[in-house]
């Protein structure tokens, strides 16, 4: 249970973060919070040669308000945001998605950037990522390139990242307008444990409680975070009923393909993902009717 | 070429007290302050960021020191539970009340619970129950059970135990 031995390179800036992946490829491995990272090196899942610390580099940090994104730098802590209020009125899903990640302990070391790259399918974080079409920011010594939270989760523990690469900021879209509300729920054997299935939801209604817009996705349940545009728009025009919220998690929940494992078989998790589905969903029309705005 | 064997110089601040130390970058934060150090109170429990047993505070915040290398805490300040008591041969109120409350069975959790609660305590004198809660559930208790560590909490910060 102790990381093999490694060079560690304290990063002075993004570009000689860069320059050292550049330079080491595979063998390098950026460490920002380390509470996914540190305990795979522990286990020896993960055995870098060369670790760069990105932990100091301000330029990294930070939440900033745009018209119609909220941009995080990768290396916030979890923490941080947790605490932002803005975040709270203008981005309610994410604030909602982090009061499941991990403890108090790991948010205040994990990083939004951490959380995404290391792709967790059951993880909070791309989950939310995911169901608001992030956009994750890759710098590498070549520039930047932005690639949409749907391309970016290519399977368990595999993003889009290349080894030359560091994610440095995620764009968050913020939905303007009124009566605008969501929802994340998920099942775990402890609170703060991987969840077994989770759901998150946001929606938009109009004045009559019809909806408007509406995006819905689970985690847990397959390699990837998964999201249901075509048939979450099967609800817009239509009144957020229990009946509707559920025939619509339940088809979701059927194009989702869960593992077996020791904490819950693949037909269990998919039935937790309907229940869970139809949960968030009738959530969030409640907190879109109660939205003040 | 890498070099795997390089040893690194850090100065951390621990309980107030400067060290300086030549140490692997692979020594997790824990184990520089139980082998370096000699502070083993601090323990060691799964070692890879489950059971808190090894919650530190660095930097005024509570972290598993399991989860963190020592040279990336080159330059900070940690707090382990060895720095909760006021001075040699005494407790702190926290201490006292799990002393009184039976908070502590085989006390291998209990460092860690010390320090999440003190944290607590710092930011929020007087929590309420649910907020006891929140903040040990990142640490893992296998025999005294959660209810006297939680009694303890909330005994120590209250009027109870400040006239007792």
């Amino acid at each position: 249970m102790k990381a093999a031995p490694f060079d560690y390179i304290r990063a002075e800036s993004e570009a000689h973060a860069l320059e050292v992946l550049q330079q080491h490829g595979a063998d390098a491995k950026l460490v920002a919070g380390g509470q996914s990272l540190v305990p795979m090196m522990a286990m020896r899942l993960a055995r870098p040669s060369v670790l760069v610390d990105i932990n100091r580099l301000t330029s990294l940090k930070g939440v900033e308000n745009a018209a119609d994104a909220i941009r995080m730098g990768a290396c916030t802590r979890q923490r941080d945001v947790e605490h932002d209020q803005g975040l709270r009125s203008r981005l309610p899903l994410v604030a909602q998605a982090l009061a499941w990640v991990g403890h108090i302990q790991t948010r205040n070391r994990g990083t939004v950037g951490g959380s995404l790259v290391h792709a967790d399918p059951s993880a909070e974080l791309p989950l939310a990522a995911s169901v608001l079409a992030a956009r994750l920011h890759l710098r590498s010594q070549n520039g930047v390139r932005v690639v949409d939270a749907a391309e970016f989760f290519q399977g368990p523990m595999f993003t889009a990242t290349a080894e030359t690469e560091c994610l440095v900021a995620i764009d968050w879209p913020v939905w303007e307008g009124a009566r605008t509300g969501s929802a994340f729920d998920e099942t775990s054997i402890r609170h703060g444990d991987f969840a077994m299935a989770s759901a998150a939801c946001q929606l938009q209604l109009d004045e009559a409680g019809v909806c408007q817009r509406v995006a819905l996705g689970f985690g847990g349940v397959d390699g990837t975070p998964m999201v249901f545009p075509e048939l979450a728009s099967q609800l817009v025009g239509h009144r957020i009923t229990a009946q509707a919220a559920r025939e619509i998690a339940h088809s979701a929940s059927s194009r989702c393909e869960p593992g077996d494992d020791i904490h819950a078989t693949a037909s269990f998790r998919r039935h937790l993902a309907t229940v869970l589905g139809e949960r968030v969903l009738l959530k969030a029309a409640d907190n879109a009717r109660n939205a003040s705005h | 070429m890498n070099d795997l064997n390089r040893l690194v110089n850090i100065r951390i601040a621990v309980n107030g007290r400067e060290h300086q130390r030549a140490v692997e970058p692979r020594m997790t934060l824990v184990d520089f302050l139980r082998d370096e150090l000699g502070l083993t109170g601090t323990h060691v429990g799964c070692e890879h960021g489950v059971c808190g047993a090894c919650t530190v505070v660095f930097d005024g915040e509570p972290v598993r020191s399991c989860c963190m290398f020592a040279v990336q805490a080159d330059g900070s300040s940690v707090t382990t539970v060895e720095g909760l008591a006021p001075e040699r041969g005494k407790l702190s109120p926290l201490q006292d009340a799990f002393c009184e409350k039976h908070a502590l069975q085989c006390g291998y959790c209990t460092p860690g619970m010390l320090v999440a609660c003190q944290s607590l305590i710092d930011r929020v004198p007087h929590p309420t129950e649910t907020q006891v809660r929140e903040a040990i559930s990142g640490n893992l208790c296998r025999c005294t059970g959660y209810k006297q560590i939680i009694d303890a909490v909330l005994y120590a910060t209250s009027q109870d135990a400040s006239h007792g």
